[in-house]
This record gives C-alpha cells, sequence and structure tokens, in this order.
C-alpha cells in the first residue's frame, strides 16, 4: 500500500516540479527610454522588448542578498556589471540587430531575455 | 581613541615642504600626531576622533599642496565591489571553520563502532542546528528568492538535499524512523561552503589582469604652467598642457614630445620588450617609463581617452563577453536543476519500491548534491578572463571572447606586405657616390614621399650637409627637379622604372630602394606552416617585386597586384582565415576575415574593425595570439569535458546507490576549485 502512495505521490511531484519551473508564461514588457528592473529571486520584469536602435536605460536595483545574483551579464552586448545591494545601476544600450538576447546573473543561475524588435 | 589615517600628497618638491604640511596638518583640530614623508609622498595621522576629510584636504590645500582623500560618496564601482567582496569571505571564513569544527564532532560523535564512543541524538542535534541553520542560512534565502521567482538554483538542490538529511533525523528522534543523519547534513555544507570559499579567492584572480594594468597608471604629473611646474594629480591633466619627464619616471599620459629626446620602455603596454627611441614629434605613451633622457610632452590625451584606459576597458568589455562555446553551457543550466530534482523523485521512488526506503532517502540526499552545476558554469568565463588578462600583459588585444575562439580555428592566415612583413619604411640598398646623394637629398630635403625619406635620410646619416636649391618643383607621378649651383637636375623615375638622377641630359646616379624585411618574418612563417595553416601574402606590388619578398620571407603563396580597395574581396575568397595589417587602410579587410588581426599601434578605426590588436610591431606576436588562442580553447575544453562529465557520470552512480552523499559533497567543492584552477593555469603557458 505504502509503496502505490509513494508511486503516486512521485508521479505527482515529478509533474509538479515540471510545472513549476517550466509552465511559467511571463509577458514581455516593453520598454520605454528608461525601464525599472528589479533584481530580486531573479529579474523582474524577465522579458524585456525593446526597439532596434533605439537607445533604452535599463535601471537595475538589487533587494536580494543572494551573492548569485551580484552581477548582470549581458554577454552579447558585452556588459557586466556589479550590482551593490540596494543601489541603483544603469546599464545603457542600443541594440542595433534584432533578435532575443540571454541576460543572466554571475553563475548563470537566473536568466532573463531582452527581445529586440 | 585613536584614529590613523594616511593619503597621499602631491606638489612636495622638497623634504622642507613634507615639514610644512606635518606642522599644518597637526594643527587642524582633533589630529594629535601628523607624519609626512616625501619620499612616498604620503601624509599619515593620527587623531582623537573622527575628523572630516576636507578639512585635511582644505588644511593641506591652504599652503599649496594637495592632498588625495577620496571620500565616501567618491568610490568607484569596482571599490564598492572590492570591499564588499573582502566582507563576504570574512563572513565565509568564519562559517567555514565554526562548521568545520561542528561537522567533525558530529561525525566523530556519530561512528561509535569507529571511535570508541558516541553522543546521545540530542547532542548530535543540538551541534548540527548550527552548521544547518547559522552557516547554511544562505542556501535556504536563495532558495527562497529563487522559488519565488520559479527558478531553482544550485543553492535550491543543497537546501533540499540536507534539510532531507537533517530533517530525517529529527523525525528519528521521535522514534518515527530509525538512524541520522546529522553527519551527513552538517559535513555536506561544511565542504560546500569549504569550495565557496576556496573557489571565491581563486576566483579574484582571475581578473588580476586589469588590476596590473590599472597599477601602471602614474599617480601624478609634472605640469608646466604660467612657466613653473607644479606636480598635481593625473586627473587634473588637461588636454594641451606641456608636462615634463626626467629619466626613470613614468609618463603620465599619451603626448607628443615638443623638447628633448628619450629612449623609453614601453614594454608594460605594447609588449615590446626593446626600449624605443624617441625625439622632438614622437608620440608617448602614458604609463610607460622613460629611461635615459628628459623631455617635455604635450598631452593629447587624457583620462578615459589614454590608450591605457582604453586597453583597461577593453580587455574589460572582452572577459564579459560570451565565447560562442559557452551557449551549450548556459542552455543546459537553465534547464538542470529542475530535471535533477526529477532525476531525485524517481530515484527515491524506484529505491523504495524495491523495498530499502533507508536507501531511497541516502541516494536522493546523493543525487541532489552530487548535481550542483556551479562547474558548469564557471568553465568557460573564467578561462575567458584569464586569457585575454594573459593576452593584454603581452600587448595582444582581445576584442571578444568569439574572436579568441575562432583565431584558434584558422587554416589561413594572410599578411599584408607593408608595414606587416616589412618596416613599412623605404631604405636605400645601393652605393651611390656621395656627391649624387648630396643633390639628390637637396632636391628631396622637403618631400615627405617613402623614397625620398630614403635618400634623405641616408645622405643624414653619412653627414653629407644639405645645398640651397632653386626653382624647385615637383612633377606629379614623375619625380622632383630644380637647380643647384646653376646646374638642373632631375629626380625621378625613368622609362625602365627605375629612379635616377640626371642632369644635362645625363643619367648621373641609379638609386635603388625597398621596403626592410622585419626581423624573424621567416621563423615565425615556418612556424605557423607546422602548425598547418597556410600562409599568404596580400600586396599591391608587381608579381616580380611580390615573388622577391615573399621569397624572403618563405611564404609561397602570394596574392600580388591587388590594389587596396580590392583586399577585402580577396580575403573573403577564403574560409577560417585570419587577415594580419597595419590598419591604416585595411580596415575592410580586417572586418572581412574571420578574425582581423591589427598590428603596431593602429589607428581607431582599425582597432574597431579587428577581433585582435598587437600593440606592437613585432610579429611574433601573431605567432603568440594563435598560441594564446589555443591555449585557452583547450582549457575551456578540458574544462567543460570536466564539468559535464562529472555529472553526466557521477549522477547515475548516486542514482544507483554507489555514492555517499558527503562524497558527493567533497566532489562537487572539488569539482569547481579544480575548473577555475584551471583557468589559472592559463597565466603560465608560454605564448
Amino acid at each position: 500500500m505504502d509503496k502505490i502512495i509513494v508511486i503516486v505521490s512521485g508521479i505527482g511531484l515529478v509533474g509538479l516540479i515540471y510545472w513549476f519551473f517550466f509552465g511559467k508564461n511571463d509577458q514581455a514588457v516593453i520598454a520605454g527610454e528608461t525601464l525599472d528592473v528589479l533584481v530580486d529571486g531573479g529579474y523582474k520584469p524577465e522579458k524585456i522588448r525593446i526597439k532596434k536602435d533605439k537607445t533604452t536605460k535599463l535601471i537595475f536595483e538589487r533587494r536580494d542578498p543572494n551573492s548569485c545574483l551580484e552581477e548582470i551579464i549581458i554577454p552579447d552586448f558585452k556588459i557586466k556589471k556589479y550590482l551593490p545591494l540596494n543601489q541603483k545601476v544603469e546599464i545603457i544600450i542600443t541594440p542595433n540587430k534584432t533578435g532575443t538576447y540571454q541576460t543572466h546573473c554571475g553563475m548563470g543561475m537566473f536568466h532573463g531575455k531582452i527581445i529586440v524588435e | 581613541m585613536t584614529i590613523k589615517k594616511s593619503f597621499p600628497i602631491v606638489g612636495m618638491h622638497c623634504a622642507s615642504c613634507a615639514k610644512l604640511i606635518e606642522r599644518k596638518l597637526s594643527r587642524v583640530s582633533g589630529v594629535t600626531s601628523s607624519a609626512v614623508n616625501y619620499g612616498s609622498e604620503q601624509a599619515t595621522i593620527e587623531s582623537d576622533r573622527e575628523i572630516k576629510d576636507q578639512d585635511l584636504i582644505d588644511a593641506v590645500s591652504d599652503i599649496g599642496y594637495k592632498a588625495i582623500i577620496k571620500s565616501e560618496g567618491e568610490k568607484t564601482p569596482d571599490e564598492i565591489k572590492e570591499e564588499a567582496k573582502t566582507q563576504e569571505l570574512k563572513k565565509l571564513k568564519t562559517k567555514v571553520v565554526v562548521s568545520a569544527v561542528l561537522s567533525t564532532i558530529i561525525f566523530v560523535g556519530s561512528f561509535p563502532e569507529l571511535f570508541g564512543f558516541g553522543f546521545n541524538t540530542l547532542i548530535l542535534l543540538a551541534l548540527a542546528t548550527p552548521v544547518q541553520f547559522w552557516a547554511g542560512w544562505e542556501f535556504y534565502l536563495a532558495t527562497w528568492s529563487g522559488l519565488r521567482n520559479r527558478a531553482a538554483s544550485m543553492d535550491t538542490l543543497i537546501a533540499i538535499g540536507t534539510t532531507a538529511a537533517y530533517g530525517y533525523s529529527v523525525f528519528s528522534l521521535f522514534g518515527v524512523v530509525k538512524g541520522t543523519y546529522f553527519d551527513t547534513a552538517a559535513v555536506i555544507i561544511t565542504l560546500i561552503l569549504l569550495g565557496r570559499f576556496l573557489e571565491a579567492k581563486a576566483k579574484a584572480h582571475t581578473s588580476d589582469a586589469i588590476k596590473k594594468l590599472l597599477g601602471l597608471q602614474a599617480k601624478t604629473a609634472r605640469v608646466i604652467r604660467g612657466g613653473e611646474e607644479i606636480d598635481i594629480p593625473i586627473e587634473e591633466v588637461k588636454l594641451e598642457d606641456k608636462i615634463r619627464v626626467r629619466p626613470g619616471e613614468k609618463i603620465p599620459v599619451d603626448g607628443v614630445i615638443v623638447e628633448g629626446e628619450s629612449t623609453i620602455d614601453e614594454s608594460m603596454v605594447t609588449g615590446e620588450s626593446v626600449p624605443v627611441d624617441k625625439i622632438v614629434g614622437a608620440s608617448v605613451i602614458g604609463a610607460t617609463i622613460n629611461k635615459s633622457g628628459t623631455f617635455v610632452f604635450k598631452a593629447t590625451k587624457v583620462g578615459s581617452e589614454t590608450m591605457l584606459s582604453q586597453i583597461v576597458k577593453m580587455v574589460g568589455e572582452a572577459q564579459s563577453s560570451r565565447a560562442p562555446i559557452q551557449r551549450l553551457a548556459d542552455s543546459v543550466s537553465s534547464y538542470f536543476v529542475p530535471i535533477v530534482l526529477m532525476i531525485g523523485v524517481v530515484t527515491f521512488v524506484v529505491w523504495y519500491i524495491i523495498g530499502l526506503p533507508i536507501n531511497a532517502f541516502v541516494n536522493l540526499v546523493a543525487v541532489l548534491i552530487i548535481a550542483c552545476p556551479c562547474a558548469m558554469g564557471l568553465a568557460t568565463p573564467t578561462a575567458i578572463m584569464v586569457g585575454t588578462g594573459k593576452g593584454a600583459g603581452g600587448g595582444i588585444l582581445i576584442k571578444d571572447a568569439e574572436a579568441l575562439e575562432t583565431l584558434h580555428k584558422i587554416k589561413t592566415i594572410i599578411f599584408d606586405k607593408t608595414g606587416t612583413l616589412t618596416k613599412g619604411q623605404m631604405k636605400l640598398t645601393n652605393e651611390v657616390d656621395d656627391r649624387y646623394l648630396q643633390i639628390a637629398a637637396s632636391l628631396e630635403k622637403n618631400s615627405e614621399h617613402p623614397i625620398a625619406l630614403a635618400i634623405v635620410n641616408t645622405a643624414r646619416e653619412k653627414k653629407i650637409k644639405f645645398l640651397e636649391v632653386s626653382k624647385f618643383k615637383a612633377l606629379e607621378g614623375l619625380g622632383v627637379e630644380g637647380v643647384i649651383n646653376d646646374k638642373k637636375y632631375f629626380l625621378g623615375k625613368t622609362k625602365d622604372n627605375s629612379i635616377a638622377l640626371t642632369g644635362s641630359g645625363k643619367r648621373l646616379a641609379i638609386f635603388e630602394v625597398s621596403d626592410e624585411m622585419k626581423e624573424r618574418v621567416k621563423e615565425v612563417v615556418d612556424r605557423l606552416t607546422q602548425k598547418g595553416i597556410d600562409v599568404w601574402m596580400i600586396t599591391g606590388d608587381n608579381e616580380k617585386v611580390a615573388g622577391e619578398i615573399a621569397k624572403e620571407a618563405g611564404i609561397k603563396n602570394v596574392l600580388a597586384g591587388v590594389l587596396p580597395s580590392q583586399k577585402k574581396d580577396k580575403v573573403k575568397e577564403f574560409e577560417k582565415v585570419a587577415f594580419v595589417g597595419d590598419g591604416i587602410n585595411d580596415a575592410p579587410a580586417l572586418a572581412s576575415a574571420s578574425v582581423g588581426i591589427a598590428m603596431g599601434t593602429g589607428t581607431d578605426v582599425a582597432i574597431e574593425s579587428a577581433g585582435i590588436t598587437l600593440l606592437n610591431k613585432n610579429i611574433e606576436s601573431v605567432l603568440s595570439a594563435i598560441n594564446l588562442s589555443r591555449g585557452t580553447m583547450n582549457v575551456i575544453k578540458q574544462n567543460l569535458f570536466w564539468a559535464f562529465g562529472y555529472n553526466i557520470i557521477l549522477i547515475p552512480v548516486a542514482a544507483l546507490g554507489l555514492l555517499n552523499p558527503m562524497l558527493a559533497a567533497g566532489a562537487m567543492a572539488a569539482s569547481s576549485i579544480s575548473v577555475v584552477a584551471n583557468s589559472l593555469r592559463l597565466n603560465k603557458i608560454k605564448i
């Protein structure tokens, strides 16, 4: 009997993990001239839409003491910035190519996307 | 309470200045003692209370000097980062030491059959709790911040794994289950923290190159203003300032010599090992060292515009860029943790069904702990950081990680002839009668043409005096004519394409000039060929001339008669090709190659279009750049192999129950450290 319970809850748990981590569907936020990005357990917003050839100022503020998040890296724009806790850090980008660019933290654990249209 | 403070002073020119400043500082209210060292240009004060920096700055500037004290608000982001890192490391160290002591006691007390005595479970609980929730608190913190965002990190795995072990043991206190695993939880946390501590220490060294470059910067400059020489901090040097540099001093900013001459050691910036002679009109680079003479130069680039600042900026950018090889690791890491969690659940279920609930539990913990993907994330970036930094130290500037990666794959290398294989300076190669040399040099003395320069320089070397020239005329594309001592002469191209001096209808002398080959070109070409790279030469010269030079250089493949505007298309005909040029009109060719290598002090345009910029004119640097690229890529491949291999092999091993969770923690910590250590090894390779 207990084995059946373990199997059923095991399957349920696998499903739950799948849904929890892969099932999220975030809407991309359209950035104007400036956009505030809150760094707290990840990046909020996680997906950012910006226009090609337009200069956008992203203002990051880290509220999360987790050292994993202390750096923001946007490799395709050669940006790596240290984010001091509770301080605003400006990152200015002017993308000249359309596409989807990954952003991530110093250890590559937290991810975000910049979608250039 | 005594507070001690040290800060640099600029503007002192004798030991009595030091005394003066000392006296002035001691009169600032609150200061109990002050000492100023003229040699090190440092002031040290002691005070019985906190003194405002501004008071000290004012006191020193009252008497005409300058104290450099940075107040809190002026800290650069790098300084803030450095401070935060140091504090973090200190905190981490305390945690490692305390949890190591506790874990050892717990471990010994958990195996009475091994050590002859055992602890009561309650004592174990008392010892394990601080390790779990004080030392391990950051794992919970990070897990929580991730979960709120529906993301998981390695901290999630450690938090779940150790909590499972700890929680199980607490349940066993109440007799729900049998056996305790306090030792497992505590040892895992200790080992992971120890791993992080060592990793952070090693990682700090991956950015040493930039620190070293910044350390090259001079602190002060001796500027001539209003006829007086004054020492000012380097930040205050303005464009067009005249600056005096004495022997043994560092040149503060970039500029052009306007008075005097000297020999300058530029090795720290360009990697060029031989000191360079410089005269009036020559440009000097900030942070290089003046060896022999005294000279005055005019500042042409200051602040963030100087070559050193540009280098630092470029290295910083390259270190933040991503190598294409990293994409796989990047995409894997975002799916990795949730998948491991699922594997963990499956492991538990399977072991439970076959009737071994205790094994099910232990193996679940082992799977979660072994799978931390830390090494994967570190594999490429740490190697890129060390590699680009190492390059910068040798005058090899890498624009981005992609250029560094592509360079190791090239099959063909095309050298531009002039300025790359050759010195770009014409030299007179035949013996010419001094009389005719005198006439020719006098005719050409105001010309900028390379051939004219060759003739004039030879005359200067022979200390030949120039004659008065009248009725001088430059004949576009042909040569020059003029009258010397009532005789009319013509110097220029003849019908058979040689350069001759004619007078009264007679040919008087022939001048043979050629561009001199750089040293060790043949050796470099041979070594490139040995590496399996096809070497080509491209030039605007006709086939005969080009063939001779190519032969001298040991190059078999020649693209002759190529106009500058056609170079780009020629380069495009090749795949996996590197183009080496001096960048003056090579920018399009540099950009159209798989990797462009700009050589010499290249223009900004060249640096922009080239993947790699060699700051010196030494042809061997091309070889060094290729060696650096190969070395870095080797390290990256090794790192990725270990990082992936380790997870791919050890996850199934853990799931099969062949891995003790404590060993898993040790292996996990060791894998991250070994990846960083392997990257640092790049500092030692010979390029």
